[in-house]
């Protein structure tokens, strides 16, 4: 069972079994732009919906809703964790590194300085069948951002 | 186990067709693997199966001895090629008791005959001299249920919104069956043609077509069967099955991928109009018009699938050579053992028919809350290979309020000890979970 415990790592099966921060919300203040994405993964079925709150520059609330596996569900949870509060441009450069992670096939060492939580995906990396279970809330979470008019790059934002 | 003593005369328990698994097992190489280290447990045959040596050595054979094309050469080569390609058809068009070898249509798989059923409909009802029986429009209707696959589902939607016809649908009932209540109202005057799965590849139903297949020619409407996953595990007669149209695939019936069939009433195939137009399906081709072959040639453009066909041909022989009837009932004591197994599983939701009754080896469930990716990855851990998601058949996990499901499929290979180790990497399963 070595391998298998690489993939539900403890943090993975805890944030499953306790998600941080599930159910969409409204924003605490009126003047945020809240947008939203749903995305599906056609081949399981898996949905979510992330929400995100912003003044612009801040990333007020992410707030998401969603069903389907520990591992989709656990890294929307981890999303949620790490990029709620933050100042838009490290969101997305914590992002772009669970993106590398996750596209890794195994052979990315994760800085937990950057990811916290989401270096326990690193096992995941290795079941490429896995890899959209882990990405489908963070592909969302791009998505409303770039509704929500803080897109990561130009092609984002269009 | 208990028995009852049978009175003589009776037929005894030992008088059911049977066959030596462990000698059929020998036939598969590929049941010798290990899976993460260990003994490959294959229970998504549903999926698709796996392929016999038998059939293996052909598939070699013909392209190390007889490749050529198909019915456009004079040489010994294509000559040969032409004979086992033809000479599978045979063998297939015998193994569903087809009334004629031309009424077998060879195909990609079973997605590409129903929408050749659909295109063909959808051609004729664009010439004002298209066959009445095929021609769509609106306020006619075509009837499907919520128990398709995909396949037998998305070629009608995309026909009724080409034509303007209506979709309508059989429902599901709570035991996984056909709900046939409404019957009479869902067949009508209306309908054009019916298209229903014969046994669902998530349910497990094998659905009984005779009420249906009564309604459908009182009404003078057509009626396909999706026998996609009934072919390969029970034995079929379309005379006595009365459809219209049958389609399967080959993969499922330990033939190779890429080669699938649809088999129509010969006189409905002749008044068909072609849907791809290319090489072979011609009768002569001028700078004016073309004018087409006779079935089934006329829907089998270009270089078909030679090597597939044929080998299909020698996994019908394979299939032929243990019995239908003996694969039948091997599944059908696999199937109420694993049903019986599985209902010792706590928390355990069995969909679809939970009586080894009118259904096949295809039994799907959910374990607790536990998501069936994660049940599907913990027993792939354990070497036990099942299906996980949706299954290509969505309406169905949306009728019993799922968005996936995970699901273990038997076929004439699968032994009673791997639906132990099923049941035990369950166990394993909840551990990981609860």
């Amino acid at each position: 069972m070595v391998q298998l415990d690489q993939l539900y790592q403890e943090i993975i099966l805890d944030h499953y079994k306790h998600p941080h921060g599930r159910g969409l919300r409204d924003a605490d203040d009126a003047t945020d732009r809240v947008a939203e994405a749903h995305h599906v993964n056609p081949t399981c079925g898996d949905e979510v919906t992330v929400r995100v709150a912003t003044d612009g520059d801040v990333l007020h609330d992410i707030s998401y809703d969603g069903m389907g596996c520990s591992i989709s569900q656990a890294s929307a949870s981890v999303l949620h964790e790490l990029l709620r509060g933050r100042d838009a441009g490290e969101a997305f450069e914590v992002h772009e590194a669970f993106v590398e992670l996750m596209s890794g096939r195994g052979q990315v060492t994760p800085d937990e300085d950057v990811l916290g939580d989401g270096v326990a995906f690193a096992g995941v990396a290795r079941y490429p069948a896995r890899v959209k279970c882990a990405l489908l809330p963070w592909m969302a979470f791009k998505d409303a951002a770039a509704r929500a008019g803080v897109g990561a790059s130009p092609e984002v934002k269009a | 186990m208990t028995s009852i003593a049978i009175p003589s005369g009776m037929p005894q328990y030992d008088d059911v067709p049977r066959f030596d698994v462990a000698r059929v097992r020998a036939d598969f190489p590929i049941l010798d693997r290990e899976i993460n280290g260990h003994p490959l447990v294959y229970l998504d045959s549903a999926n698709t199966s796996h392929k016999p040596r038998q059939v293996l050595d052909v598939l070699d054979e013909h392209y190390t001895r007889h490749n050529a094309n198909v019915s456009r050469s004079v040489h010994t080569l294509g000559t040969e090629a032409t004979e086992a390609y033809e000479g599978a058809r045979a063998k297939i068009a015998a193994f569903i008791n087809a009334p004629s070898v031309d009424e077998v249509v060879f195909t990609k798989n079973s997605t590409e005959a129903i929408n050749i059923v659909a295109y063909a409909f959808s051609n004729a009802s664009l010439r004002a001299d298209g066959d009445p029986r095929f021609r769509l429009g609106p306020g006619d209707e075509v009837v499907i249920s919520e128990m398709e696959h995909h396949s037998n589902i998305v070629p009608w939607q995309l026909l009724c919104e080409r034509t303007g016809a209506t979709l309508r649908w059989f429902g599901v009932t709570e035991q996984g069956r056909l709900d046939e209540s409404g019957l009479e109202d869902l067949i009508t005057e209306r309908t054009k043609i019916v298209s229903l799965v014969h046994m669902s590849n998530i349910l497990g139903t094998v659905n009984a077509t005779s009420r249906i297949t009564a309604r459908v020619r009182e009404v003078g409407a057509l009626l396909l069967l999706d026998c996609s996953q009934s072919v390969p595990h029970l034995p079929i007669d379309v005379v006595d099955l009365d459809a219209d149209y049958i389609v399967f695939t080959g993969h499922k019936m330990c033939g190779p991928t890429g080669i699938g069939v649809l088999w129509g009433r010969g006189e409905l195939l002749a008044a068909m109009p072609p849907v791809f137009g290319g090489g072979s399906m011609i009768e002569t081709v001028t700078m004016a018009r073309s004018t087409f072959a006779a079935p089934p040639a006329r829907f089998e453009a270009g270089t078909p699938p030679i090597a597939e066909a044929v080998a299909l041909g020698a996994a019908v022989d394979y299939l032929t050579g243990i019995g239908m009837p003996a694969i039948q009932w091997h599944e059908k004591e696999l199937t109420a053992y694993a049903l019986d197994a599985l209902g010792t599983v706590p928390d355990l939701r069995i969909f679809g028919p939970t009586v080894p009754i009118g259904r096949g080896g295809t039994i799907s469930f959910a374990l607790g809350d536990v998501h069936p990716h994660d049940v599907g990855q913990v027993l792939d851990s354990l070497g036990v290979q099942v299906r996980v998601g949706h299954h290509c058949a969505k309406p169905v996990c949306s009728r019993f309020g799922v968005p996936a499901m995970t699901r273990a499929s038997f076929y004439l290979y699968t032994t009673t000890e791997e639906i132990d180790a099923l049941v035990g990497g369950l166990e394993q399963v909840r551990k990981v979970f609860d």
